[in-house]
């Protein structure tokens, strides 16, 4: 079973990155799990959402601390949340970010990806909402899930030019991260 | 078909196969979901129910009993402080021996106030004449709907009935679930035939006033009623596997319980995490099992006592607590009352209270304590705290 932990602010659509992840990973295959920690969902406070994968049923309920992949939204909360708790040797950290992967002390063994998802999201979705280009950059970098699945779960959630530019958005975030699509 | 989504969501498309011609609910966290999604179904033309809005809990029930009397079947969900709400209601429903199923997305008691996950709400309505089955998964909480009007309408039994599912752990997680069509569902649960109705051309009262030489009695048989829903919900169970390849013919479910030295024992969406706790366990050489309540009324004695027999000691989990109680835990108590006379002992663990995450490492905890003797107690205390 593989785990992956989203750190973002509320209002970033970090539950919806979640969920969304989950639905492509079950289209992709494998079975899924996603939930959110269950804050008090205030705008701008820090939220969490986790999502399993696993070849089997997953029984597990509880929260994830040892994460093999992690989302950070917004690199502004590495200064106020552990967002690097439990990572261990071979996990994957997704940061939005203008810097690259150096600029972050994270455990050893861990791969940084980078990305400026919030300029993706801005220049095409014209505000900086960052989920969709991070769904993007997370089928990129991990390989839990395929991008035709990521196309067809956002095409389910949004409707019309909505949809289609939530797709495009992770499809940028998708190739920038060196996904061949 | 396997799909994936929402839990809450997966209630309401069961929900709708189920037909009820009533629909009363009021919205409360993390229930709402459920019934935001019904009242799409309805005014989308999607469910052929009156969907009354009301505004309480208080009278969303009373709706729901008026509905129910007239001879309709009925749905409501509520959680937390909007069941509490419905008390009286509740006792009104059972002691008129309506058959309305009612899900319940399990949250703390205030205060303080709790939008978080505990079981707290429907074990204090334990003593109100209905029957409560506990859901692990998005699968058992979906199946639970379409066997609990099945059990509640059974004119041998005629009770109202909860579908528990821990709130937010079930109500709001994506996972997979099969989701059967409408023919199967009608296949298994005929529509409602009511023993009586209130009818204006045969005038009857129901939940009248009942003297001292009446009352004792109604109150037997509803405690009747609801030992005869042990058998029902078995058979309702087994009938569930021949027309849906699921079947539920126990009120326990035992996991890894052969030749178990440590049993634990718990409801709800807990009892994943254990299996995998268990597993981990048997993988160290402990031999530790697990015993699922599906059922927590009526409460399945026999089966508990079977089911443990043998083993040397048992920690009950309790998502409660009942204050003042020696023992603690609600559950606890009744797994104890099982297993009286039997020397085995039995001790209770209060645990997850207002949503505090549960983890595989504190079920292994939870073992050790009642393999060294020690339970009655709270687990995981902060105690900087206290």
């Amino acid at each position: 079973m593989r785990e992956l932990r989203i750190h973002g602010r509320g209002g970033q659509g970090s539950v919806t990155a979640a969920e969304l992840i989950a639905v492509a990973a079950f289209k992709s295959g494998v079975y899924s799990q996603a939930f959110p920690a269950f804050g008090v969902e205030r705008r701008g406070a820090p939220v969490q959402a986790f999502v399993r994968f696993s070849d089997s049923k997953i029984r597990l309920r509880s929260q994830v601390y040892e994460p093999d992949y992690i989302i950070v939204q917004d690199s502004t909360l590495i200064k106020d949340v552990n967002v690097f708790a439990g990572l261990k040797e071979g996990s994957i950290a997704i940061i939005n970010t203008e810097k690259g992967g150096d600029a972050f002390d994270v455990p050893p063994g861990v791969r940084v990806v980078t990305l400026d998802a919030t300029r993706i999201a801005l220049e095409v979705l014209g505000i900086p909402i960052t989920n969709t280009s991070l769904m993007g950059a997370f089928a990129a970098a991990t390989g839990e899930i395929e991008f035709p699945a990521l196309e067809e779960a956002l095409g389910e959630r949004f409707s019309g030019p909505l949809a289609e530019k939530n797709i495009e958005a992770a499809r940028r975030a998708f190739a920038a991260v060196g996904g061949g699509a | 078909m396997m799909e994936i989504m929402e839990g809450s969501h997966a209630v309401a498309e069961a929900v709708k196969r189920c037909r009820p011609g009533v629909v009363s609910a009021y919205p409360i966290t993390p229930q709402t979901h459920i019934v935001e999604r019904l009242a799409d179904f309805v005014a989308d033309g999607e469910m052929e129910s009156d969907y009354l809005t009301v505004d309480s809990e208080f009278s969303a029930l009373s709706a729901c009993v008026g509905a129910s009397a007239a001879g309709s079947r009925v749905y409501s969900s509520t959680s937390s402080q909007g069941l509490i709400l419905m008390a009286e209601v509740c006792f009104n429903a059972s002691g008129m021996r309506l058959p309305i199923v009612m899900s319940i997305a399990n949250r703390a008691l205030g205060a303080p106030l709790s939008i978080w996950n505990d079981q707290q709400d429907s074990i204090a309505m334990r003593d109100s004449g209905w029957f409560q089955l506990y859901a692990e998964d998005v699968q058992e909480l979906v199946d639970y709907h379409f066997l609990s009007y099945r059990v509640a309408e059974d004119h041998n039994i005629l009770l109202p009935g909860f579908v528990c599912f821990d709130g937010f752990i079930l109500s709001h997680t994506y996972e997979p679930v099969d989701i059967p069509d409408q023919e199967t569902v009608d296949a298994y649960l005929p529509a409602f035939d009511p023993y009586q109705k209130l009818d204006a051309n045969d005038p009857i009262s129901m939940g009248m006033y009942a003297t001292p030489d009446y009352y004792m009695e109604f109150r037997y048989e509803l405690d009747r009623a609801m030992e005869r829903a042990a058998g029902a919900i078995e058979d309702a169970g087994r009938a569930f596997g021949e027309h849906f390849g699921r079947e539920y013919g126990s009120l326990a479910e035992a996991y890894r319980m052969d030749d178990a030295d440590t049993a634990l024992v718990a409801m709800g969406s807990i009892c994943g995490t254990v299996k995998d706790a268990v597993d981990e366990m048997r993988d160290a050489g402990r031999k530790v099992g697990l015993l699922k309540l599906r059922s927590f009324r009526p409460f399945p004695k026999a089966e508990v006592a079977r089911a443990l027999d043998g083993v040397a000691a048992v920690a009950v989990l309790d998502k409660n607590i009942s204050p003042g109680m020696a023992m603690k835990g609600a559950v606890g108590l009744e797994v104890r009352d099982a297993l009286w006379k039997t020397g085995i002992d039995v001790y209770s663990y209060v645990i997850g209270l207002g949503g505090r995450d549960v983890r595989r490492k504190d079920i292994a905890a939870v073992a050790d304590l009642a393999e060294s003797g020690r339970g009655d107690m709270f687990y995981g205390l902060r105690e900087e705290l206290i």
